[in-house]
């Protein structure tokens, strides 16, 4: 509304109540706006209307939750107005919170603007992250219903059970396969795929992009199923492993419960590699395709066969992108918990931290504990966490 | 590699003569060998969903006697498994409820921050460094952290909201909005600062910059995370699981159910699989594009 800011404040107030968010279509009257210093109709107008606008988001939300039958109990009713309002109500909540701001006078409107700008999405990042990781790790020194404080206990214990460190060695390895072999494969994919015609370079990148779409719980349906199925001995098979296996003359094996040298977890590992691989390899190729051409014929030109060419100009040129794809991987790896939890829950040594503590809080009704493990994974994360912010500050740096 | 191309085209005047044998329309040399490990790759990625969808239009003891590999020549096929997952495992309500989590889940982030992202673009303030560097930082968070608080606070403890609807809503809206920040922000970083500038000059006040310039403008890169967004919020087991209650719960949540109870719903399971992909593969396809771009943007998400 500064269109009117040059305006008396009555007539600027009158547009205000019955305008809708989109209604400040008039072009602006003056080149450059006066200070008027404090309004004090337009500020109460804009306090008020935030004011009113939280209230009637929040009741009309809460009412979802608490009197369906005023929604004739319609699901349908119910998300549309939740679609509607929720984006509607935000773009009301700041126009108003632009008419408040604005009402102030022009130094103190220039600097708080910004910030609220970022007040409802920081209180929103506030209520759903920081404020429940702070409560996490204040429960993690809290007993199983955090209704009394014991201290390390639950860090003592967990410490000091096998079935911990085995899952943290399951963890571990995750860690140590899964990216890594996602970023390989992605880079063989990336370029190979450089090397085919524009339209089979497409098909075959959708065939390997494709399961990027597909859910951690459809992803081992699939495997169980078609690979990894197992009937026994004398039965036809049905998973293409061990259909496999009888063929050469072997005896079918129920591979997920297998734990020797870690096998099973090692399949689940391969399920989680083939939903990644399309996500590096889509990052990886266009980074390839960045590369520049003429390092590239130098290289050639000095005689450097295909190979060296790969290793010693177009790898050292996408580096940062592997790293990217590499840290992304490693990320979703430390929390992995859908495959584990659906396919074994944890059985046949291939626990998960992320699965142990689902296990803990909802089977268990360990809160202490559960806490005190996603603490040791939040803990864990700090590295990569330090890393991500120098990475983004180099960054900024070079903007 | 692309960039090659006109460069070879020119040097090699016999680019043009020679197309037919061992070169590409460009004039690239052509890889036999590329061709036929990409060939290879792409049916091996391929087979695992190819395989399930055969199975779920198989019989039970067609699925069960014989590998879905051989179904050309053993048959059994059927349509029944779908027509009987909608019907014992309440997969339609399921499907339902997928889409109304999903799409004011989708939606609803990037209306708060878009805002915000505006101010971390146009504006100078104190504190703008560490307020974003939180951003970065709350994106390597894993959410499990958040779980256990936030049962209490939307639980029968606190607003008594869990199972419902907007539980969920909320708490997507909230994980899924440093990741919007982040994406909305780097794009707006690359659009011309002249043009907030002239408008300001011009009388505009910020909200109208925001909504009628800088909004438009960024559009892809809303979209770009909204396909994100929406794959994640449709895929999602563990939110899903904790926060909706039995009668609102999605898709995937079911399939989970039907791989516990392995044995009696084996062809079931297959079906609902396949019922659970048909929608994110839908906008895989039609979004491709902006999906590649948010993934680009350096989309990390906790």
């Amino acid at each position: 509304m500064t269109s009117s800011h040059s305006q008396p404040p009555l007539s600027d107030d009158t547009t205000v109540i019955e305008a809708d968010p989109r209604a400040d279509d008039a072009p602006p009257t003056a080149a450059v706006p006066n200070d008027q210093g404090l309004q004090p109709v337009k500020l109460l107008i804009g306090v008020l209307g935030v004011a009113l606008t939280i209230w009637a988001m929040g009741n009309l939300f809460l009412a979802f939750a608490y009197y369906p039958e005023w929604f004739f109990n319609s699901k349908i009713l119910m998300g549309i107005l939740g679609l509607v309002v929720g984006v509607g109500g935000a773009a009301v909540l700041f126009w108003f919170i632009n008419v408040a701001v604005e009402a102030l006078p022009r130094r103190l409107e220039h600097g708080l603007i910004p910030y609220a700008f970022l007040l409802p999405g920081f209180t929103l990042i506030a209520v759903t992250l920081l404020y429940p990781t702070i409560q996490s790790i204040n429960y993690s020194f809290a007993n199983a219903d955090s209704t009394e404080y014991i201290a390390l206990d639950n860090y003592v214990q967990l410490f000091g059970e096998r079935a911990f460190w085995d899952a943290v060695i399951n963890n571990v390895l995750w860690i140590a396969i899964v990216p890594a072999i996602t970023v390989a494969l992605g880079v063989v994919v990336a370029v190979l795929a450089d090397k085919l015609s524009a339209s089979s370079e497409k098909w075959a990148k959708s065939f390997i992009f494709l399961p990027m779409a597909i859910s951690f719980v459809a992803a081992s349906a699939i495997w169980l199923t078609t690979v990894y199925a197992y009937q026994a001995p004398g039965r036809p098979q049905t998973g293409a492993l061990n259909a496999i296996l009888q063929q050469l003359g072997g005896t079918p094996q129920n591979w997920l419960a297998i734990d020797t040298a870690r096998l099973n977890s090692i399949l689940l590992m391969v399920i989680l590699v083939w939903l990644q691989t399309g996500f590096a390899m889509v990052l990886l190729s266009s980074a390839i395709k960045g590369v520049p051409e003429d390092t590239i014929e130098a290289a050639r030109i000095d005689g450097a066969t295909e190979l060296q060419i790969f290793w010693k100009v177009v790898i050292p040129q996408i580096k940062g992108t592997i790293i990217t794809v590499f840290i992304t991987v490693l990320i979703l790896v430390m929390k992995v918990f859908d495959i584990v939890y659906v396919l074994t829950n944890g059985r046949d040594n291939t626990d998960v931290i992320a699965n142990k503590f689902f296990n803990e809080m909802f089977a268990r009704g360990q809160a202490g504990r559960a806490t005190a493990i996603v603490t040791i994974l939040l803990v864990a994360v700090i590295p990569i966490l330090v890393y991500q912010i120098k990475q983004f500050r180099e960054q900024e740096a070079m903007r | 590699m692309s960039a090659t191309t006109t460069h070879d085209v020119a040097t090699t005047p016999t680019a043009e003569r020679v197309r037919g044998s061992g070169r590409l329309k460009d004039g690239r040399q052509r890889s036999p060998f590329s061709m036929v490990v990409m060939l290879l790759l792409a049916v091996l990625w391929s087979l695992p969903t190819l395989g399930l969808l055969i199975t779920s239009l198989r019989t039970r003891e067609a699925a069960a006697t014989s590998g879905w590999w051989a179904a050309p020549w053993e048959g059994g096929w059927t349509l029944s498994n779908y027509s009987r997952v909608f019907e014992q495992a309440d997969l339609g309500n399921a499907f339902l409820n997928g889409i109304l989590v999903a799409v004011p889940a989708t939606v609803i982030p990037i209306m708060f921050a878009a805002f915000a992202a505006y101010a971390f673009t146009f504006m100078d303030f104190k504190g703008k460094d560490f307020l974003f560097i939180i951003i970065v930082a709350v994106m390597v968070i894993p959410i499990q952290v958040a779980f256990q608080p936030l049962l209490d606070l939307l639980g029968p403890r606190g607003l008594g909201i869990s199972g419902q609807y907007l539980a969920v809503w909320l708490l997507h809206t909230g994980f899924g909005m440093p990741l919007c920040i982040y994406t909305l922000r780097n794009y707006m970083a690359s659009l011309p600062y002249s043009v907030v500038e002239s408008a300001r000059i011009d009388g505009c006040s910020n909200f109208q910059i925001f909504w009628k310039l800088i909004a438009p403008m960024a559009m892809p890169a809303m979209a770009a995370f909204a396909t994100l967004q929406f794959l994640w919020v449709w895929n999602d087991l563990l939110i899903a699981k904790l926060f909706l209650s039995n009668d609102n719960t999605t898709v995937i949540v079911k399939l989970q159910q039907l791989l516990g109870t392995q044995g009696q719903g084996a062809e079931l399971l297959t079906a609902g699989a396949f019922i659970s992909m048909v929608l994110p593969m839908i906008v895989f396809f039609a979004l491709q594009n902006f999906l590649v771009r948010g993934m680009t943007s350096g989309a990390v998400k906790g």
